[in-house]
C-alpha cells in the first residue's frame, strides 16, 4: 500500500507539472496509465482523472492569480460556451454516436497541431496590438500580463471572439458526452483562434477547466466512481506539481511550451481517432 | 481612455487578488485534511471500513469523520477540492459586483446558474 501511494503521488507530481505548464487536465494521460499500467478499472480510473483536472486547475490558479498571467474575464465570458456544451453533451449522451465525435475532435486536433507547428516556424508570438476587435473591446476582453521571460508586460487584444466561443462549446461537449480533451481545445480556442499569447491562453485555460470538471465531479463523486485511496495521494501529488509547474511556465518562452504542446496535442488527437475508428 | 485602461486592470488585480486568497485557503484546508486522511490509512494499515468499502454520502462520510475513518476523512478533502472551483465562481461574482462591473456580474452569474444546471442534471442521472 505504501508503494502504490507513492508512485501515485509521484505520478501526480510530474502529471501537475506537466498539466499547469500547457493548461490541460492531463485526463487523457493519467487514465492510461492509471488502466493500462496499474490495473486500475476505468470507472475508477476516469473518476481519478476528474479530480486530477480539478487537482491541476486549483493548484495552478492559485500560482497564477498572484502573479496575473491569467484573464479572468475571458475565463468567465467563456465559461458561458464551455459549461453550455458541456450540459448539452450530457443531454446528447445516448443520443449522438460518440465515434464520430471521437473522429471529427481527434482530426480537429491534428489540424490544430499543424497549425502550431506552423506557428513554431513563424515569426516571434504576435501579440497584435493593432487589431481592433469591437467586441473585445465592449466585452473588456484586452488585457495585459507580465512576461517573466523578457521582463516587461505585455499587452495583447482579443479577436473573433465567435469564433473561440464555437470552439469552446465544443470543448464543452467533449467533456461533457467524452469526459476528456476539453482543456487542449480550450488553449487552441484562445491560442489559435482568438490569437490571445500562449502564456495567458494556458493558465486561463487551467482556471477554466477546473470550473468545466466540478460539475461531472460531484456526479463522479456520488455514484462511487471516486476511490479515496487513488485519488487522494495523486490529487495531493498534483497540486504540488502544478504549483511548481506554473511558477516554470512563466519562465519559459512560449516557443518552449509549444514544442512541450506539439507532441501532446499529436498524442491526444491519434488517440481518439483510434477510439473512433476502432 | 489610457487611464480608463489602466483603472480597469488596477481593479481587476485587486479581484484577482481576492479571489486568489480566498482560494488558496480553500485549496489549502482541502489539502490538509487529504494529507489528513492519508497518512491516517497508512497508519492504520486500511481505509476504515469492511471489504474495500469507502463512503460516497454525506451522511456516511460525516458518521466516519466522528470515528475518523480514513476513508471518511480523504472524501471529505476531496469534496473540498471539487467545491473550490465552484466557490470561485462565486466569489468572482462578488467581486465584479465590488468594483461595479455590472456587465461581468451578469455573466459570472450565468455560469453558476448554468453550474447549478449541470449539477441537478447529473444527481438525477
Amino acid at each position: 500500500m505504501v508503494n502504490f501511494v507513492i508512485l501515485m503521488v509521484v505520478i501526480g507530481f510530474f502529471a501537475g507539472i506537466a498539466g499547469s505548464i500547457l493548461g490541460i487536465g492531463g485526463g487523457m494521460i493519467i487514465t492510461p496509465i492509471l488502466t493500462l499500467a496499474m490495473g486500475v478499472n476505468i470507472k475508477y480510473a476516469i473518476g481519478a482523472s476528474i479530480i486530477a483536472v480539478i487537482a491541476t486547475s486549483s493548484g495552478a490558479t492559485i500560482a497564477y492569480l498572484n502573479d496575473q498571467v491569467l484573464n479572468l474575464r475571458v475565463a468567465m465570458f467563456l465559461e458561458i460556451a464551455t459549461s453550455l456544451g458541456a450540459l448539452s453533451g450530457a443531454i446528447l449522451t445516448g443520443v449522438l454516436n460518440p465515434r464520430y465525435l471521437y473522429i471529427l475532435f481527434g482530426l480537429l486536433l491534428l489540424f490544430s497541431s499543424y497549425n502550431m507547428i506552423k506557428k513554431l516556424r513563424g515569426r516571434k508570438d504576435p501579440t497584435n496590438k493593432k487589431s481592433n476587435d469591437k467586441l473585445a473591446e465592449k466585452l473588456k476582453l484586452n488585457s495585459s500580463y507580465f512576461d517573466k521571460v523578457s521582463m516587461a508586460k505585455v499587452d495583447y487584444q482579443v479577436q473573433n471572439i465567435p469564433g473561440g466561443l464555437a470552439v469552446m462549446y465544443g470543448a464543452g461537449i467533449a467533456s461533457g458526452l467524452l469526459g476528456i480533451g476539453s482543456g487542449a481545445f480550450k488553449v487552441i480556442a484562445m491560442d489559435t483562434v482568438m490569437r490571445m499569447p500562449l502564456k495567458p491562453s494556458t493558465s486561463t485555460s487551467n482556471l477554466m477547466m477546473g470550473v468545466t470538471a466540478a460539475a461531472s465531479a460531484t456526479v463522479y463523486f456520488f455514484n462511487g466512481s471516486i476511490k479515496p485511496q487513488i485519488a487522494v495521494p495523486l490529487a495531493l501529488g498534483i497540486l504540488v506539481g502544478s504549483v511548481l509547474g506554473s511558477r516554470i511556465m512563466q519562465h519559459l518562452t512560449a516557443k518552449t511550451i509549444r514544442l512541450m504542446f506539439i507532441p501532446i496535442l499529436l498524442y491526444i488527437g491519434i488517440e481518439m481517432l483510434v477510439k473512433g475508428v476502432f | 481612455m489610457d487611464q480608463h485602461n489602466n483603472s480597469t486592470k488596477d481593479e481587476m488585480d485587486q479581484v484577482a487578488l481576492t479571489i486568489g486568497k480566498i482560494l488558496q485557503i480553500g485549496v489549502i484546508i482541502s489539502a490538509i485534511i487529504m494529507l489528513f486522511g492519508l497518512i491516517l490509512m497508512l497508519i492504520d494499515g486500511d481505509g476504515g471500513y469492511a471489504n474495500n468499502y469507502f463512503p460516497t454520502n454525506f451522511s456516511e462520510v460525516a458518521f466516519g469523520l466522528l470515528t475518523l475513518k480514513p476513508y471518511a476523512v480523504m472524501m471529505a478533502g476531496v469534496f473540498g477540492l471539487i467545491l473550490t472551483p465552484v466557490l470561485r465562481v462565486v466569489v468572482s461574482i462578488y467581486s465584479f459586483y465590488k468594483e461595479k462591473d455590472f456587465l461581468y456580474v451578469t455573466i459570472t452569474t450565468i455560469v453558476l446558474i448554468i453550474l447549478m444546471i449541470c449539477f441537478v442534471f447529473g444527481v438525477k442521472g
